[in-house]
């Protein structure tokens, strides 16, 4: 929601680029699996500071509510039992935007300034230039966006951006009893994620890692994970995620090309008239045409 | 121009108006689409009331222009039948570009090029029809792969059948004494003798 | 607890058993996860449910509810078969070395001077042998076969890996993973906590579920260290400040024993509770115990309370058994009670065996509520479907509902867990015509001494002479009452050994209990919180983290009781001669003149090593128990006894005395009995607990809870799922044999069917965040299905393990 003065980045439908004089810091958004208990306090922080409030829904046989992210959730824990080297674990993981380096709403965005990149990082979706296609749906890796049954709107996490822009850490960050979840600079957080990190190695898991994916340029909000060999374990984390090679055709080469070709053929035609003229019907049928016509008035006549 | 008792009728009332809805709903879908599909283009959406209004009236053009065209399709699906006549002709096409149609084979009601025209917007019109649909989420919310696919093929297959309808005005500009026949109807004996002998002979039974 | 909330951060290991933090109390979990990011330590849970503790522990072991003490025993049988323990703290720090009488015995399951009949034991066999002079006598080399050591030997030498298996259903590998996590700590420089809540609490044998952990710091030497300690989590705000001030009627405020029908006059009750010294240069500190019930009666009862009269001693109430909850609604749906105050409190939903309570209820010629919100006992009357089917027509209780401001709707303080108390200020007016407790109470006093004043009545001294000095009598403020609790001096208080120096002026606020006298010189609502409110000011606005020790001591921030004690028994956190058992978390040391370090020394602050002043010294033996003499109902030692409904025929331990198979003293009412079920009928083992998204039966009135939890469910393993054909989001009906509830399942992989005693026994797992008024879906009190029977000692009922069966609706 656009309550704050962020330097602007990126905006979506827009072909030229944002001011870029000023240099702001790279924020980012730490969250600790590994310390995450899945209380919910960040949920319920979110739903707080941003005014939002569902329905009261159903148990659905498991401990995920709410059940799914929507206009009205912008975050939810989805909770995963599995059983890893004969251990079983319960993975919580704090399901939400990632805010993409490369962000595929944006780039699938046609209404222009819809969708902002922060030069912080954070990207944001500005409902009152939201036109309520959908597009950003179709162009999440993550499937995160979601379109409000009552307004047409796609809502989605803003990484608190109002907060952000006055020196508050998201609301979620600050009601996280934990600590699981950490903001601030990128590369410090970047520093405190490989201090867990070796903390979870030193515990067994030798694969913990950083979830930073490369294929959207890295994320400003990040994991720390036990099992950073198998993101998907995480109730279906993308493992390498990327735009999708449509999403990229779609809102990449084919565009201008196509606007190309259709310049090509309007200006082809143009020229054609004037290079080749007008097929008018020839003379010689038009000859053709009046003998036979007089013929046919002789025949009357007689 | 005064009317001749002798033009030749080649369209109806119906089908005339027929075809201005199928035109009309492309023209309007055509801006509509554009707005979206180059932020270029973006501008047009004041055409139809701001951006929201023109997301939510493409659709339903979509939806007028698919049933009319629909209507236009089972009207003259008979009358567009490849021969081997309109093969020949469309073999010799490019001699008919560059304006030698002397040795053109003899058509009928419909030659070659505007038999393929045919068909090539119809087949369009369903692909912008399928994927319009798997896009349109104010209705549906189908699986995000389709999703993705509906929106690259509605993209592609969109500037596809402008790029056709735009070679279909052209070709009626181009060859006068055409656009007549969908303001009134009626072509001139010399125009359908001269482009479509077989369906002038027809009609007028020479 | 013995420490507190940030301490935990101190401790090598963190042990959670008999409780659930992350789900229960996920702010204070935070130091948990504190002591695993910076200390590197380990975090085990032992728990029938793999819960939200677990999900982020080092190692985790399955349990059958109810078999917590055959667990907790075979951890101390491997502490002292492996000889794991802190060898000059047992020997010098505990009871180890007292010598018991020798007639003490454990036969088949029970104590020596079990009377059946009764239900009860003669303890006169449980006791000290004594010397000539009075003092206990200790074999200080531990051979002794008489001496507590070598009776804990032979008591828990039982409890091999392969019985506590056969008992509790974990499997060995995972038990003896858990002992070698819990004996690494007994060395002098490592530290185990132990947190724990109501899944020890609400077991027939809860006290010494409980008492059994004890021991096992005890032998570890984890008891007065930093990071150490046993952490009883209070799982209300303010709980643990209600319980300080007078939550139990067997009990005046700060823990005063409340006078029996048997104490006839004060100069028996006082007696009785005030002990001698049971070894040569202890402290006893509870031989002050006049001191401390004097100044609260002159704080109720002021110039009315004299030498003379006994100080209104025979104003107060003398009770002939115990009142507690359970007895109540007992004696309610007997009719032998006409009217109920009910503050704060939602019984219908809290307390076991839902229809009983609203049987009982239902007798009662008026009920008040005194709540901030619509509670389902101010609605047990109404018919709300299938999930309370009351008949109102059937009904005569008048209820009335009194509208209470919530805590942040009124100034006060609030005690947290670790006993830190602090102020908090009023944040908004509560609604339409809600009022303070306080005020309320207070109004409804002074109509009553109105009344009394103008009709008389059978006793009418108590109420017309209470000590009312609120400034305003309708409305006394949060800090008046802060004051009178934390206690003043009447007269001009002179230094005992040297009558010519003024200690305290009159009129003053004290700064501790140590200024407290017994002739009636003082006046202190509550021992324990004295000097809460000194002379300096209310100490508990206090709000200064400095925490220059780093253990997170905060001594400037708020007040901790006693005396702004931060660790209990922080003198056994150092050596005989006073050296820290681990200088890297020093809380106390002797430096030549006096005890220093970073906390209020629980020790006579000149108390030099060579006095030989032990640290325990709220016992008159100077150190702590690990046989508990007399004091408990059912036994000096844990024993493990079934739960009241066990999946077990027999108590495996004892399998040919029938006597022995449940708590042999646990108090069972007419009535209950009979409701009792069997694994016959009901063969699966249920849990109850509570789930974070809510608090008890208050927060589905808020939305946002509701939609985080909206409703309520009951979890069962993937093994029981699949026999009973459920799959998860099914609806399924529960039954005990005193009702039934429908809930959805959860279908889960973190409940594990377990081999206990050659038989596969299933857990179902309720929580009891559910309720029919409100947000959230209306549903079922879990309540229902529990029974009313509780533990020996403390009567607080077996909601933990009983026994149900589960169908799909």
């Amino acid at each position: 929601m656009a309550l704050q003065s962020l330097d602007i980045k990126q905006r979506s439908a827009t072909t030229t680029p944002s001011p870029q004089a000023r240099q702001t810091v790279e924020i980012a958004k730490l969250i600790d699996v590994s310390a995450c208990i899945g209380c919910k306090a960040c949920t319920a922080a979110c739903i707080e500071w941003n005014d939002i409030r569902g329905d009261v829904g159903n148990c659905v046989g498991v401990y995920d509510n709410p059940v799914d992210l929507s206009a009205d959730a912008w975050t939810v824990m989805r909770f995963t039992e599995t059983e890893q080297n004969n251990k079983l674990e319960w993975l919580i993981r704090k399901d939400g935007c990632m805010h993409c380096a490369d962000p595929g709403c944006l780039k699938a965005c046609p209404a222009p300034g819809a969708i902002i990149q922060y030069s912080n990082g954070i990207v944001d979706f500005h409902q009152e230039n939201c036109i309520g296609c959908g597009y950003c749906v179709t162009g999440c890796p993550f499937n995160v966006p979601r379109m409000s049954q009552k307004d047409n709107k796609a809502y989605k996490c803003t990484l608190c951006s109002d907060r952000v822009a006055v020196n508050q850490a998201p609301a979620c960050a600050k009601a996280c009893p934990t600590g699981a979840i950490q903001f601030g600079a990128k590369e410090d957080m970047k520093d405190y994620a490989e201090k867990r990190i070796a903390d979870l190695k030193e515990r067994g898991y030798d694969k913990a890692g950083l979830y930073d994916p490369q294929g959207v340029g890295g994320t400003h909000v990040m994991y720390v994970l036990h099992h950073a060999d198998q993101p998907k374990l995480y109730a279906g984390l993308p493992d390498d995620p990327s735009i999708s090679p449509l999403v990229s055709l779609w809102k990449g080469a084919a565009k201008p090309l196509a606007t190309l070709a259709l310049a090509g053929v309007a200006l082809g035609s143009l020229f054609h008239y004037v290079t080749k003229g007008p097929n008018e019907v020839s003379k010689e049928i038009e000859d053709e045409i009046e003998r036979e016509d007089e013929r046919q008035l002789r025949e009357e006549a007689k | 121009m005064i009317r001749d008792p002798k033009d030749l009728q080649r369209y109806n009332a119906s089908e005339r108006s027929n075809h201005w809805v199928v035109g009309i709903s492309f023209i309007l879908l055509t801006l509509s689409g554009l707005a979206f599909f180059h932020p270029a283009f973006f501008p047009l959406t004041q055409l139809f009331g701001g951006p929201v209004w023109t997301r939510i009236i493409h659709p339903y053009l979509g939806m007028l222009m698919a049933v009319s065209f629909l209507a236009m399709f089972f009207r003259f699906r008979h009358l567009n039948k490849m021969t081997p006549a309109d093969r020949e002709w469309l073999s010799k096409a490019k001699n008919m570009v560059d304006g030698n149609d002397h040795d053109m084979p003899e058509q009928g009601k419909y030659n070659g090029g505007q038999k393929a025209m045919f068909w090539g917007a119809a087949l369009c019109m369903l692909l912008m029809t399928v994927s319009g649909l798997l896009i349109w989420r104010a209705w549906f919310g189908f699986d995000i792969t389709l999703v993705r696919l509906g929106a690259v093929v509605h993209a592609a297959v969109g500037a596809a059948m402008i790029a056709l309808i735009m070679v279909h005005v052209y070709a009626a500009i181009w060859v006068k004494g055409t656009i007549r026949a969908m303001w009134y109807g009626t072509v001139t004996r010399a125009w359908a003798k001269q482009h479509h002998r077989g369906w002038y002979r027809q009609v007028s039974g020479k | 607890m013995t420490n507190h909330w940030v301490d935990i951060k101190n401790a090598d290991l963190v042990f959670v058993m008999g409780g659930n933090p992350a789900e229960a109390h996920p702010c204070g979990f935070k130091w948990v996860i504190e002591a695993k990011k910076q200390r590197k330590a380990r975090l085990v849970v032992v728990d029938p449910r793999f819960n939200r503790t677990a999900s982020v522990a080092d190692y985790y072991a399955p349990i059958r509810s109810g078999s917590d003490i055959a667990f907790l025993s075979g951890v101390i049988n491997y502490l002292l078969s492996k000889d794991k323990i802190h060898h000059e703290y047992v020997k010098h720090y505990t009871n180890a070395s007292f010598l018991i009488d020798e007639r003490f015995a454990l036969e088949d399951g029970l104590f020596s001077g079990y009377n059946a009949e009764k239900r009860s034991y003669d303890k006169e066999s449980w006791k000290y042998q004594f010397d000539k002079d009075g003092y206990a006598r200790v074999d200080e080399t531990l051979q002794d076969p008489n001496c507590v050591f070598q009776i804990m030997k032979k008591h828990y030498a039982r409890y091999t890996p392969e019985v506590v298996t056969r008992v509790t259903g974990t499997p060995t590998d995972a038990f003896l993973k858990v002992c070698e996590y819990i004996a690494e700590t007994a060395a002098p420089n490592k530290t185990m906590t132990n947190l724990y809540a109501l899944g020890w609490t609400e077991h027939s044998v809860g006290a010494q579920n409980i008492r059994s952990m004890a021991i096992i710091q005890l032998l570890l030497g984890n008891m007065g260290m930093a990071g150490g300690g046993i952490n009883a989590l209070r799982g209300h705000s303010n709980v643990q400040g209600i319980t300080d001030q007078c939550l139990y009627s067997d009990a005046l405020p700060g823990y005063l024993g409340a006078p029996l029908d048997a104490d006839i006059d004060r100069k028996t009750y006082l007696e009785k509770r005030t002990p001698k010294a049971m070894r040569p240069n202890q402290m006893n500190f509870p031989q002050n115990f006049p001191k401390w019930w004097t100044s609260l009666m002159k704080a109720w009862y002021g110039k009315e309370a004299t030498p003379e009269n006994d100080f209104c001693y025979d104003w107060l109430p003398k009770r002939d058994l115990s009142y507690d909850v359970l007895n109540m609604f007992d004696r309610m749906y007997q009719g032998k009670m006409s009217g109920f105050v009910c503050q704060g409190f939602n019984p219908l939903a809290s307390v076991a065996n839902k229809k009983k309570v609203g049987d009982a209820l239902a007798k009662l010629k008026y009920l008040v509520i005194m709540d901030p919100l619509v509670t389902e006992t101010s609605e047990f009357w109404k018919n709300h479907g299938e999930v309370n089917p009351a008949d109102p027509a059937s009904i005569q209780t008048e209820v009335f509902r009194l509208p209470v401001a919530f805590f942040a709707e009124e100034s006060g303080t609030c005690t947290n867990s670790g006993r830190v108390v602090r102020w908090h200020w009023k944040a908004v007016d509560g609604p339409g015509e809600s009022k303070g407790d306080a005020e309320i109470m207070a109004h409804l006093y002074q109509t009553l001494k109105h009344m009394y004043a103008k009709e008389g009545g059978a006793f009418p001294d108590p109420i017309l002479k209470l000590s009312w000095p609120y400034r305003i009598a309708d409305e006394p403020s949060p800090e008046e009452l802060l004051m009178e609790i934390s206690g003043k001096a009447l007269t001009d208080l002179h230094d005992p050994k040297d009558a010519t120096k003024l200690q305290v002026k009159g009129g003053d606020q004290l700064a501790s209990f140590g200024f407290l006298r017994d002739d009636g010189s003082t006046a202190c609502g509550n021992w324990i919180y004295s000097g809460a409110w000194s002379q300096a000011g209310n100490l508990t606005l206090r709000r200064d983290s400095s925490d220059p020790s780093g253990l997170g001591q905060t001594l400037n921030w708020g007040f901790a009781w006693p005396v702004n004690r931060r660790i209990l028994y922080n003198r056994a956190s150092a050596d005989l001669a006073g050296k820290p058992w681990d200088a890297s978390r020093t809380v106390l040391k002797w430096t030549g003149s006096a005890w220093g370090g970073n906390d209020i020394p629980d020790m006579r602050p000149n108390a030099a090593p060579e006095e030989g002043v032990m640290p325990f010294i709220m016992n008159p033996e100077g150190v702590a128990r690990l046989f508990a003499r007399d004091l408990m109902a059912d036994g000096p030692l844990p024993e493990h006894y079934e739960p009241f409904e066990s999946p077990l025929e027999t108590n495996p331990m004892h399998p040919k005395n029938t006597k022995a198979k449940s708590n042999p003293v646990s108090r069972i009412f007419k009535g209950d009995l009979e409701v009792f079920g069997t694994a016959k009928d009901f063969p699966y083992v249920a849990t109850t607990y509570r789930l974070t998204e809510h608090f008890h039966f208050w927060t589905q009135h808020s939305k946002i809870n509701a939609i985080l939890q909206p409703e309520h469910f009951v979890e069962i393993g993937e093994e029981l799922a699949r026999e009973k054909g459920i799959k998860a989001g099914d609806k399924v009906k529960v039954r005990s044999n005193r009702g039934y509830i429908k809930a959805v399942a959860v279908v889960t992989k973190r409940i594990k069917a377990l081999d206990v005693d050659g038989r596969k026994v299933h857990t179902v797992g309720i929580p009891i965040t559910s309720g029919f008024v409100g947000r959230t879906k209306p549903g079922f009190l879990t309540n229902t299905l529990t029974p009313a029977v509780g533990d020996a000692n403390t009567h607080t009922p077996e909601y933990k393990a009983f026994l149900v069966n589960i169908e799909k609706v």
